[in-house]
């Protein structure tokens, strides 16, 4: 079975985050003043064959801690679907 | 002889320099290919600074992963020395050799110019021949340089004494910017526990000359090089 994962690498809360500031601020400065609490991170997808769901994501669950975030500064979110 | 290899990874832009810097004080320094796996009888290894794998993911994540960094491994366990310089820093604490991480800048902005820090340990291979406390002036060139780790991993550093090099505070009177990426405790280098692992975001091997501009940086090869004392590295250093 092939599963799509997806991965949301985020930085984590309560990091100083310049790029969600810099964001925050371009979007002020062009008029969405309404826009405020600005994160940046990163979106990551891949495919793993897995025997089951549940192997799927135990294993992008490795892959993560070992490579796709680092567990210092980043939390990361999984979304396992079936292909 | 000190054997000094500068592991080369695609997209390192300071191996020349820091194989350069390294034979000025003596050593038989040489580049090692990041695929290779035999560092040749290094007594130092090197990590330069640069943009290995284009920084992709994070800065030295994919780096972390070279053949040549078991080899690199071993030699740190071994109580061999290391230096890793700016990326070679990211690189060390990605490999876990080091702790914490390195992040954007916190102005975003990616900075070049000198900077003043302090020497606060001289009981590492790279900082013995500076006094403790010695403010010396280095070039800084990096974009995530802002170094970070959890509370207890910052007091554990400061507590067992690893933080090497510190961006000299706003108050100390240099003409520079005094922590230029927002690092933590204005950590600009720490050691790991045993000493013989060090990371430092500033660029010695860039600053190592009068004719480069700053020449602060030759001590750390003055020290390194003192690390094994042998008559060629005596000659060069009484010149």
């Amino acid at each position: 079975m092939t599963y799509r994962v997806h991965v949301r690498v985020m930085p984590r809360s309560g990091l100083l985050d310049p790029q969600g500031q810099a964001v925050e601020h371009a979007l002020s400065a062009l008029g969405f003043a309404e826009a405020g609490g600005v994160r940046v991170g990163r979106a990551i997808e891949l495919e793993v064959a897995a025997p089951t769901r549940a192997d799927a994501e135990a294993r992008a669950r490795q892959m993560c801690d070992k490579l796709l975030a680092n567990p210092v500064t980043e939390d990361y979110l999984l979304q396992v679907e079936e292909r | 002889m000190l054997n000094v290899a500068v592991v080369q990874f695609p997209g390192s832009n300071s191996d020349h320099d820091a194989v350069r810097a390294a034979a000025a004080v003596g050593a038989n320094s040489y580049l090692v290919w990041h695929r290779d796996t035999d560092l040749r009888g290094a007594d130092v290894v090197i990590l330069p600074g640069g943009f290995s794998y284009g920084d992709y993911l994070r800065a030295g994540a994919i780096a972390r992963f070279s053949p040549v960094m078991a080899a690199v491994q071993r030699h740190a366990a071994d109580g061999g020395a290391v230096l890793g310089i700016c990326n070679g820093f990211q690189i060390l604490c990605e490999a876990h050799l080091l702790p914490g991480a390195l992040m954007r800048n916190a102005g975003l902005h990616f900075v070049a110019k000198p900077v003043d820090v302090t020497v606060e340990r001289t009981d590492t291979p790279f900082t013995g021949a500076f006094t403790e406390g010695q403010r010396v002036r280095l070039p800084v060139a990096h974009g995530e340089g802002r170094f970070l780790a959890g509370d207890d991993t910052l007091r554990m550093l400061e507590a067992e004494g690893r933080v090497v090099l510190r961006y000299v505070a706003d108050t100390e009177g240099s003409p520079y910017q005094p922590n230029p990426n927002g690092s933590a405790a204005h950590i600009a280098g720490i050691r790991n526990a045993g000493g013989n692992v060090v990371g430092m975001m500033p660029h010695p091997e860039r600053a190592d000359e009068p004719v480069l501009g700053l020449a602060d940086g030759r001590g750390f090869f003055i020290s390194m090089a003192a690390g094994k004392p042998q008559p060629a590295t005596a000659k060069v250093l009484n010149r």
